[in-house]
């Protein structure tokens, strides 16, 4: 088991975020989602580290992100990678290994979450002293792009029997572009159990249970991968089980 | 207490209530008015609960918000994106 190092501050109480993001066979948009992270971290004053999870993906993203790596730095740009496709829960756990910010910063690296709200979600996390802040689709002008008529109506109302049902406090369960304070976003992941968007949701429950505070930040998702059906039958039933589960044990 | 249990408890003791007014338990002697509106109630709380959600479902799937400037937005980005990491030497 790896030894764990303590985070490093670069100056008495200045903070850092590490941004996690987990890949697997993202050649084509690593370059520009690290594009887009550096120009507006690099806007703020703020001190960032992004730190590439990736699952041994076979298109060659680990090559592409060790060139990044010379663009921009070994400081800024952290290798994790990993030899195969081992879950999401266990990749934010392996990124936050080495971590060397307070506050961690999770997203999807296809695009679909787009980097300029990040300075959004540090103001909003300073002015209430939230420990997460969540982004939302579907609350203030948060919304989609590439979401056909029945992907909306599926996911519309997914959201709202998962509110009925759990109240869990927060407008977008599924979501997965978040900040957290790094020591919330452990003790989390330690005891989350469920897979896939079920996983996502099931962070936000155990962070109420366990009296963490979320803020929302409205956000835009633009799907550009929608045609390649990510929401099949199999995926619905999961979120049904999963929703139940939680139902049950929360 | 799990949402579960939170929710059958709450249905029990609504049960209970409906149960005994409509059944008249506690010999209370209320007014036939009164027994009329109680006997449909579970029904008709259904009924209204199952076009409350569909109606707002409904609106909210007519009022999701179409992103159509930030997708235009991250399209024009991408093209900036990598011009500019050809010229620092970064081969796609």
């Amino acid at each position: 088991m790896a030894s764990r190092k303590s985070p490093e501050k670069c100056k008495e109480g200045a903070d850092k975020y590490s941004v996690l993001l987990p890949t697997y066979n993202e050649r084509e948009n690593l370059p520009l989602i690290v594009w887009l992270l550096v120009k507006y971290f690099g806007e703020t004053e703020y001190n960032y580290e992004v730190i590439v999870i990736d699952d041994g993906s076979p298109d060659g993203t680990l090559e592409i992100a060790e060139q990044l790596q010379k663009i921009y730095g070994s400081d800024k740009i952290v290798l994790r990678p990993r030899p195969k496709k081992l879950g999401l829960g266990t990749a934010y756990i392996h990124g936050m290994q080495h971590a060397t910010g307070n506050y961690i910063i999770i997203m999807d690296a296809d695009l679909s979450h787009h980097p300029k709200f990040i300075p959004e979600f540090i103001r909003r996390q300073k002015d209430g002293n939230y420990d997460i802040v969540s982004g939302t689709r579907y609350s203030g002008d948060g919304g989609v792009y590439g979401w056909d008529l029945k992907r909306k109506i599926i996911s519309r109302g997914a959201n709202f029997i998962t509110q009925i049902l759990l109240r869990p406090g927060a407008s977008d369960l599924t979501g997965s572009f978040r900040l957290y304070r790094k020591e919330v976003l452990q003790k989390l992941v330690e005891k989350c159990v469920s897979k896939g968007y079920v996983f996502q949701m099931e962070m936000i429950v155990r962070a109420r249970q366990l009296g963490y505070s979320i803020g929302e930040v409205p956000i835009s998702f633009v799907d550009r991968v929608y045609g390649e059906s990510k929401l099949g039958g199999n995926e619905i039933v999961s979120f049904v089980k999963g929703l139940l589960t939680l139902f049950a044990t929360t | 207490m799990t949402k579960l249990a939170e929710w059958l408890s709450g249905l029990t003791l609504l049960g209970v209530l409906w149960a005994a007014v409509t059944f008249d338990l506690l010999g209370l002697d209320l007014p036939e008015a009164v027994l009329q509106v109680s006997w449909p109630l579970p029904v008709f709380l259904l009924v209204a609960l199952g076009c409350y959600s569909l109606a707002t479902v409904g609106y909210r799937v007519a009022t999701f918000n179409d992103c159509q400037p930030a997708a235009a937005e991250l399209q024009r980005q991408i093209q900036e994106a990598r011009t500019d990491l050809q010229g620092k030497g970064l081969r796609f």
